[in-house]
């Protein structure tokens, strides 16, 4: 049995705080189980924390991309938290620009932009 | 395979009777330095370094890389590292190792057959102490050359927070891509430390953009966004511009401005703070 | 360039039989990368292009190894690792290396995207014979 990453609800937004290096079965469980909760719960919105990740590979990268788009669908927005540095020139080198995804520098800011209208609208 | 005994000879070369080889050794091997170096540092160095020849070569050390030989290389080392950091050319640093050979020379003449053979033995060995100064000299130029371009790195890329919520890195001189990493990690980790959600690069200073560089700069502003703030590329001049067009390469949606002063008032627009003409201003 | 190691460098061997293994080289290769002084970001690219390596063995070639270690060269230090399967090998390398191309599942950006993260890649494959993926990351 893998381990499986805890799924939090502040008011309509739902938290996943990732604080492991994760197994591919253990990121393909979240990526379920979110899709399960959104519905379930009626969440407007996902956060998932990566501040504690030191490396997020293609397969990890998928994932995100892949919540984000499922999570599109439920009528839910998600937004990626606390990406360090050094991983986001690791995936930018690896290619990966994970373009449909939306981001925050931390959890804060990440609450703050899904209480804002969508980002591509604010762009002046 | 140098034999036991055949290090002897050459101890007994390097010992010659009545005479002082180190001290002689100094003084050939100060002529090329042409008194940048005075005679009697060079001859403590020299003699120290005789010295540790003498008894590898007691010990019956065959070649410059035979364990009895690690005082030698240790000295050989030390002296190559000091002439570089002087100012010394290589030629200049090999010579004071070679100039033994011709401390030696007049064995060749005056000596009997066993002590030319000898004499040749120990020239092979000497050529091949000279190389490895060389090398040791090569290592520290090297050394040098990367502390110096790391400094130089660190100086031209500055991170100055402009406002509350606003960084920004201004660029000078050539962008390649050891320099452009330089930028992104410190423009990343500025964004962490500051907490700002808006970053500027200003490439007034930039002299010319090619599709490397402005792969580069996209990189970096991908890298940005990533992280969860917006970048605005700024003082892009009309020429660069003219080059960006010309070269077909995809700017995309990213946000330019004309100048550093248009990006900070966008930025601070995006993160909501107005800016209002006072009545003072118009007096 | 498939043994980088000189003599006297001990390396460490790891199988990549499940998926559970493939977290075990990402930390033996932290462990290593950290102990080689590469910096944060060169760590970081390094565990990165390990972690794709170490499925790749494991998805494509059906599991097999990887042996990691210290790896000197003249002035330079640095970390490298060896990724060897038994599996069925790449028929078209020159394809397989190319931006955007996967053999299945992936984003496209498998073997390309792993080499812009290293210093050096090597990849030796014979259809039918497996596959053997060398990397190395220079300490700066």
């Amino acid at each position: 049995m893998t381990e499986r990453v805890p799924i939090l609800r502040i008011g309509e937004v739902l938290v996943v705080s990732i604080q492991f290096d994760l197994e591919d079965q253990t990121v393909l469980h979240l990526q379920e189980d979110l899709a399960e909760q959104i519905v379930a719960r009626s969440a407007r919105g996902v956060i998932i924390d990566i501040t504690a990740l030191e490396i997020v590979d293609s397969f990890v990268g998928r994932m995100l991309a892949t919540i984000a788009d499922v999570s599109r669908m439920l009528d839910a927005r998600t937004v990626v938290v606390g990406m360090r540095p050094a991983v986001a020139i690791t995936l930018v080198e690896l290619g990966l620009s994970l373009g449909g995804v939306d981001t925050a520098l931390d959890l804060e800011k990440g609450l703050a932009r899904l209480r804002r209208p969508a980002r591509s609208a604010d762009r002046v | 395979m140098v034999k036991r005994d055949v290090a002897a000879d050459l101890v007994a070369l390097l010992s010659a009777e009545g005479r002082d080889v180190a001290a002689e050794w100094a003084q050939r091997a100060s002529g090329p330095l042409a008194g940048r170096m005075s005679l009697l540092a060079l001859e403590r160095e020299l003699r120290e370094l005789y010295t540790a020849l003498v008894e590898a070569l007691r010990q019956g050390a065959a070649d410059v890389h035979a364990e009895q030989m690690s005082e030698v290389r240790a000295l050989l080392t030390e002296l190559s590292r000091s002439r570089a950091r002087q100012g010394f050319t290589p030629t200049e640093t090999a010579v004071s190792i070679l100039s033994l050979k011709r401390v030696l020379e007049p064995v060749l003449q005056e000596g009997s057959v066993e002590e030319a053979g000898s004499y040749f033995r120990l020239g092979l060995l000497l050529d091949d102490l000279s190389m490895f100064t060389i090398e040791a000299y090569t290592q520290t130029r090297e050394e040098l050359i990367i502390v110096q371009a790391e400094q130089l790195m660190e100086l031209s890329t500055p991170v100055v927070k402009l406002w509350e919520g606003v960084i920004a890195v201004p660029l000078v001189g050539t962008l390649d891509s050891a320099r452009t990493q330089v930028v992104m990690e410190k423009l990343l980790q500025a964004l962490v430390d500051t907490g700002s959600e808006q970053a500027i690069i200003d490439i007034t200073g930039v002299p010319a953009i090619d599709t490397q560089v402005a792969q580069h700069l996209l990189k970096t502003i991908v890298a940005v966004r990533l992280m969860g703030a917006e970048c605005t590329v700024s003082g892009i001049r009309p020429q660069i511009a003219q080059t960006i067009v010309a070269l077909g390469i995809e700017f995309g949606d990213i946000q330019t401005k004309a100048t550093l002063a248009d990006a900070l008032q966008l930025a601070l627009r995006k993160s909501g703070v107005d800016m209002v003409e006072h009545a003072g201003g118009h007096r | 360039m498939t043994a980088p190691w000189s003599a006297g460098e001990e390396q460490q061997l790891l199988p990549v039989a499940r998926s559970s293994d493939v977290v075990q080289v990402r930390q033996m290769i932290r462990t290593l990368a950290q102990q080689c002084r590469l910096s944060l970001v060169d760590q970081t690219k390094f565990i990165t292009a390990a972690s794709e390596l170490a499925r790749n063995t494991l998805v494509y070639g059906g599991g097999g190894t990887v042996r990691a270690g210290a790896v000197e060269k003249g002035v330079r230090r640095g970390v490298a690792a060896v990724f060897a399967d038994e599996g069925p090998g790449i028929a078209d390398v020159e394809l397989a290396m190319t931006d955007g191309w996967t053999s299945g599942g992936g984003l496209g950006l498998g073997l390309s995207g792993t080499r812009r993260l290293v210093d050096e890649f090597d990849l030796v494959t014979e259809v039918g014979a497996g596959t053997t993926v060398t990397i190395i990351k220079w300490a700066r």
